[in-house]
């Protein structure tokens, strides 16, 4: 038997659609996960919504209730400036999280565990940033790397630190979320494989694969979290570094 | 172990890297992720939110709306209660003023009879006292002229012979008179 951890990661081309100076563009799983997410999240924020009833039901419940925590993550670190923002942190937190639940279930593909992905999402949001930050604050908005309060003499040595982190960013924010999923889908692959591996194994080792059973349960649990909250980490530092670009003085 | 499966991520020979890695997807993804974030995007910021938030907005209203029906109801009855407690009190003065005022007339009526009455009676005794005076003096007149009969008849008898009606009037005047 042969159980490849990696492979739930692996792309596969579907259907060939173009070739562009070589570069294949072709319609993949991945692609079709995508397309997945979109429709799960238009059902439930559109289907669900489409009733606009006063007393909401629980899908509709689920949608305000998400509408406004993003909303009110998004007020209390940029301020109300930032709620133009609004629609694209909601749309990326929502395709987040909806990219991390469908990979939860077995046999599906996670687009979040796409190291491409994830980094295409998190230089979105590190262009938006700094666009958004000349356009408004103009060359002011460099200020973003001089912090107040430091003494002159120590700027030189802290002016090169801030525009390295700053930098670093797009990395931490991408690798941060990809990392996470990455981790743990192969987490609970290797773990299921112990209990295929074990019961293959005899009578016992039928008993002996209650245990990678009861780890993979436990995984699940945690796993879910860890989709949730990865989402919401994503958001949250998208609402963080939004808030550079509206209000560069720290 | 001598499983053929393979724990690590190590890439067996021949196959290609470790899918993440592998550029080759890295333009399918790129298009694909464009096309349905921006169809997301689109869907959501032009419908789904805009109809959250109208839901959101219409709710509030309509909170509010009972709130302040309820309070309008509220300061109503709250109205309706202090009317009440007051013509209540004012019926109650009311009905007080009329009891003393009737009570007050039929004391009056009352004094204005009793002396009437008082006045009536008293005429009365003083014409009755005039009517005994009067019976009285008739009684005693009856009375002298009763004994002067007696005393002759009683000395007829004793001497048999009928004393002269003056000597009677002069034997009797100091009885009579006395």
């Amino acid at each position: 038997m042969h159980i490849n951890p990696i492979e739930q990661f692996q792309i596969n081309n579907w259907l060939l659609l173009f070739n562009v100076h070589g570069h294949q563009i072709a319609f993949t799983n991945s692609a079709a996960y995508m397309l997945l997410i979109v429709i799960l999240v238009s059902a439930l924020f559109i289907g669900a919504t489409a009733r606009r009833a006063i007393i909401p039901g629980r899908l509709q419940s689920v949608a305000e209730m998400t509408y406004e925590f993003i909303a009110a993550t998004l007020r209390n670190s940029t301020g109300p400036e930032g709620m133009r923002f609004f629609p694209f942190v909601f749309t990326l937190f929502v395709f987040v999280l909806f990219g991390n639940l469908i990979g939860i279930f077995p046999f599906s593909f996670s687009v979040t565990s796409q190291l491409s992905i994830t980094v295409i999402l998190a230089l979105v949001v590190f262009f938006m940033v700094v666009i958004y930050g000349f356009w408004k604050n103009g060359w002011h908005w460099v200020k973003l790397f001089v912090p107040k309060g430091v003494p002159v003499y120590f700027l030189p040595m802290i002016v090169p630190i801030e525009v390295m982190s700053f930098l670093t960013r797009p990395v931490s924010h991408s690798v941060r979320l990809f990392a996470n999923m990455l981790a743990g889908h192969i987490t609970l692959q290797v773990f299921g494989a112990f209990i295929i591996m074990l019961a293959g194994a005899g009578v016992l080792g039928m008993f002996g694969a209650v245990l990678p059973f009861a780890m993979v349960v436990i995984l699940f649990a945690l796993e879910l979290l860890v989709d949730v909250v990865q989402a919401y980490v994503f958001a949250i530092l998208t609402c963080i570094y939004l808030n550079d670009a509206i209000h560069p003085g720290h | 172990m001598a499983a053929p499966t393979t724990a690590t991520t190590e890439v067996p020979a021949g196959q290609s890297k470790f899918p993440p890695f592998q550029s080759q997807y890295y333009p399918s993804q790129f298009v694909w992720l464009a096309l349905s974030f921006i169809l997301l995007y689109v869907l959501m910021s032009k419908v789904a939110l805009p109809r959250i938030d109208s839901i959101l907005a219409a709710r509030a209203k309509r909170i509010e709306e009972d709130m302040a029906t309820a309070r309008h109801f509220k300061e109503r009855s709250e109205a309706a209660n202090t009317a009440y407690e007051k013509s209540l009190a004012d019926a109650r003065s009311r009905a007080q003023g009329i009891a003393n005022e009737t009570r007050e007339q039929q004391a009056a009526a009352a004094e204005e009879t009793n002396k009437r009455l008082e006045s009536e009676l008293h005429q009365r005794l003083a014409t009755a006292e005039q009517s005994i005076t009067a019976t009285r003096a008739t009684a005693m007149g009856n009375v002298n002229a009763v004994a002067a009969e007696a005393a002759a008849a009683i000395v007829e008898r004793l001497i048999g012979k009928t004393p002269e009606p003056h000597e009677l009037e002069a034997a009797l005047g100091g009885a009579g008179k006395s």
